[in-house]
């Protein structure tokens, strides 16, 4: 069993090949490229959160000295309309062309409307102001209520709810529903129901580099893209699709990535800058303001959850109903299916529901956001459940280990469970010294437990021997949370060779096989995969290749520990890599593998985390005081960075439960577009955040990965917020936890009278 | 026979089965025989959800093999971050 292999390098924490470049400030992010002929391009964002647009004169734009192309959206193909018109206004092709530049209306203050390319960015800019855009203004909605009220404003007049049966048209995108069993039935058995309904703001993923690309057109039609993303070949795809290109004729080279976190898996300027290279006949670069990101680049939205659970008194769950409103912007698509999904998913219930809709609002189009739409769900339920184990006068970790879900458990999402580490990673956290250490005055503690899915999808590997033994490994994903370490860990394992001689290099689309986006947790599981797969088939070939020269059937040669051994022995001496590399040319040619795949076998993920905080009393503010995260990760490859992703999730979660969102006036404009308004934690707000590794191997998996980069950012808000309960006996259920709103529901609990 | 299991909503349209035992030997084969009893839900289902075999989800499937005594769940689809 994989548990008892010793490993060489699996589990160790090398250097990152990456870090030198990136602690120097040699790598290349997306705005970092250059080009002699380059243009810059701008884009003008409608100051409405919903109008028509009647006419855009850019004449005096294009006239300006320096301006070379100027573009609105009449000069993108409308390719998708038709598709859309026969699936009641919903097709992702359609809303992501719409969302990349406005046809015949904006739907969200800073929806693009226009675009200019020039010789400077300060020409770009102001071109833009000689745009003379005429809009017929239109009411808007901006959250959930506003959007389902009886005669609101419809962001889309066409569209029809799906998944409702005869709608006529209404803000909802989408309906769902999943679960088994009879909730009724469960309710009727339960000696304690609590039911309650939380809500979270808007908020962004906050990575520090915003989007920025630099296209490159020819005259006979081929494209060059640079830009930092979460999938180069995503990058590739739709901007071909979207222009309708040859996806042989768009090549896209990643640069380094500043974080995305879900962010950076659609596009919004790499067609834009495409289509003014084009107009031009130069290369145009572009580069989002932190403005642009905030108001036109996809945050998560807004949601309402209503949540009912019933329990026995001796504490076995028996129902779990909800209804779950998500936000998802002026297209919908927001991650609800998912919160219907996970939002039970770490229980056996015996009889669950969830409902689901998606509502459309005149915001930002929704993007991804790590686990997304679980963060939200988990606010629900696992505030919810410390209820239930307060007023059991169960401790609430017990209670959740008594329910927890285990292999064979028929998940609230549908199947059963298959090996998962949900009642190991509880126990950790039971078993650990924090769960039982003393609190102060104004102190609180609080646990929670979260859970994701995990993705496996599409992903190529090319193996290159070098001549010298050192190998060279081509991966189609950026490397954003320290996958070249990972994957070369597990190449120099295979190989039994130096971590150091394996160089990993993030290839581009004409350099690599098709490559899913790095998202959904999957690089070092499912790239992972492709990678052992094309380094088995190089160390088959390096076999073969030892038999030649021992002139032995190929069946009797075997590799060990970085050498070619016959029948396992050491007689004839061993051929190492090094002297096979050297004289491939002489027994055979170069020795190389490639090796794609859809991956199977993805290990869904827990964790589980304890939070301390501290409440002023006199001001309402909170200060996490001590954290500690346990997450169940299959195997650790480089324990550095599970711990790096373990210790990133908590702090953004940490973030989104007592700070951060998105702060719109009543016109739709977001008023606090920027990082000084908009606050994200610093190192100096959080105290160090303690890590614990549980490893329960995925079976599916050559080393037992499972994935481990969204899991860390579903447990964090529950864990503050029953931990701000558990300091000063308030239960908060709306979000966030700013020190105005704590401070009135203390003033609330003080004041004469109240209960 | 697999037993497959459909959403509830998808079922209130085609026949109000929730549960089925349908011959499968792979997922394309699966949806086939599912629209020779339901014209209509093969189109509906195919690439357009997740199908979990056996607790483990597929995103895209046509030929995951089906095996007679696997569990069949239709998933909505997921995207990661």
């Amino acid at each position: 069993m994989s548990d008892e292999k010793k490993f060489r390098w699996v589990g160790t924490r090398p250097i990152r090949p990456d870090g030198v470049d990136k602690v120097t400030g040699r790598a290349q992010y997306g705005a970092d490229f250059a080009l002699p002929d380059m243009l810059w391009g701008r884009v003008l964002r409608s100051p409405h959160a919903h109008a028509r647009i009647l006419s855009i004169e850019t004449g005096a734009a294009a006239a300006l000295e320096g301006v070379h192309a100027v573009m609105t959206g009449q000069d993108l193909p409308d390719l998708f309309a038709e598709k859309a018109a026969a699936a009641g206004g919903h097709d992702d092709s359609n809303n992501l062309a719409h969302n990349v530049m406005a046809r015949d209306k904006a739907l969200y203050h800073g929806h693009a409307v226009a675009a200019v390319a020039a010789t400077s960015r300060e020409i770009a800019e102001r071109a833009l102001e000689l745009i003379d855009v005429e809009y017929e203004v239109l009411p808007h909605v901006l959250d959930i209520h506003a959007a389902l009220a009886p005669g609101a404003p419809l962001v889309h007049p066409d569209r029809v709810a799906q998944g409702i049966e005869n709608s006529g048209p209404s803000n909802i995108a989408k309906r769902l529903q999943i679960g088994h069993g009879d909730p009724e039935e469960g309710f009727a058995e339960a000696d304690e129901i609590i039911e309650r309904e939380f809500s979270t703001r808007p908020v962004h993923q906050g990575y520090i580099e915003p989007h920025a690309c630099l296209a490159q057109t020819t005259q006979d039609g081929r494209v060059t893209l640079w830009s930092s993303s979460q999938g180069h070949f995503m990058v590739r795809d739709y901007t071909a699709k979207l222009l309708d290109i040859d996806l042989s004729l768009v090549r896209v080279i990643p640069a380094e990535i500043g974080g995305g976190f879900g962010g950076k898996t659609t596009v919004y300027l790499e067609p834009i800058a495409v289509s003014l290279s084009r107009k031009s006949g130069r290369s145009v670069k572009m580069v989002m303001s932190r403005e642009e990101v905030f108001r036109a680049s996809g945050p998560t939205l807004g949601t309402r959850i209503k949540i009912k659970v019933g329990v026995t008194r001796e504490g076995v769950l028996t129902a779990g109903e909800a209804t779950l409103h998500y936000e998802g912007g002026a297209f919908g698509g927001s991650s609800v299916g998912a919160g219907c999904m996970t939002i039970f998913a770490p229980y056996a219930f015996p009889h669950v529901r969830s409902t689901g809709y998606d509502i459309m609002v005149n915001k930002p189009k929704g993007a991804a956001y790590r686990a997304p739409g679980a963060p939200m769900a988990a606010f629900a339920l696992e505030t919810v459940m410390d209820e239930l184990a307060q007023r059991l006068e169960i401790d609430p970790v017990d209670f959740r280990l008594r329910n927890a879900a285990k292999e064979g458990t028929l998940a609230s999402f549908g199947p059963r469970y298959r090996r998962i580490g949900c009642v190991e990673t509880l126990e950790a956290v039971r078993d650990h010294p924090h769960y039982s250490a003393p609190l102060g005055p104004n102190q609180g503690r609080g646990v929670a437990l979260g859970f994701w899915f995990n993705a496996g999808l599409q992903s190529s590997a090319g193996v290159n021997l070098n001549p010298d033994g050192t190998v060279t490994v081509l991966s189609g994903n950026p490397d954003i949370g320290g996958s070249r370490a990972s994957l070369a860990i597990m190449t120099a394992e295979e190989l039994g060779i130096e971590y150091e001689h394996v160089d990993v290099m993030v290839a581009d689309t004409h350099a690599v096989g098709y490559t899913d986006v790095t998202g959904g947790s999957r690089v070092t599981f499912a790239t992972g995969m492709a990678i052992i797969e094309a380094v088995r088939d190089v160390m088959g070939q390096l076999c073969q290749r030892a038999a030649a020269v021992w002139e032995v059937d190929a069946e009797r040669v075997s590799w060990h520990e970085g050498e070619a051994r016959l029948d396992g022995g050491f007689e004839p001496a061993p051929l190492g890599l090094a002297e096979l590399a050297k004289n491939a040319g002489k027994t055979g040619g170069p020795i190389s593998a490639r090796a794609a795949l859809t991956a199977r076998g993805v290990g869904m993920g827990f964790g589980a985390h304890i939070c301390d905080v501290e409440v002023d009393p006199e001001t309402g503010r909170i200060d996490v005081i001590r954290y500690t995260a346990v997450q169940d990760a299959g195997r650790a490859i480089h324990p550095s960075y599970v711990e790096g992703q373990m210790q990133g999730g908590a702090v953004q979660g940490i973030g989104w439960a007592l700070n951060e969102e998105y702060v719109f006036d009543d016109e739709g404009r977001v008023q606090n577009p920027g990082f000084l308004d908009y606050r994200i934690p610093v190192a100096s707000d959080v105290p160090m955040i303690d890590t614990v590794i549980v490893e329960v191997p995925n079976p599916a998996h050559p080393y037992g990965v499972r994935g481990v980069g969204e899991v860390p950012i579903v447990p964090p808000i529950p864990a503050v917020v029953n931990a701000v309960h558990a300091a000063t006996g308030i239960r908060f259920c709306d979000l966030p936890l700013s020190p105005a709103r704590v401070l009135a529901r203390l003033d609330e609990a003080r004041s004469p009278g109240s209960a | 026979m697999a037993r497959v299991i459909l959403p509830q909503a998808l079922a209130d349209r085609f026949g109000g089965e929730v549960q089925l035992e349908i011959e499968g030997g792979n997922v394309r084969a699966l949806l086939a025989a599912l629209d020779a009893r339901y014209p209509g839900i093969g189109q509906e289902l195919e690439g357009r959800v997740a199908v979990a075999i056996d607790g483990e989800i597929h995103n895209d499937p046509l030929l995951e093999p089906v095996e007679e005594q696997s569990e069949v769940h239709f998933l909505p689809r997921l995207a990661g971050g």
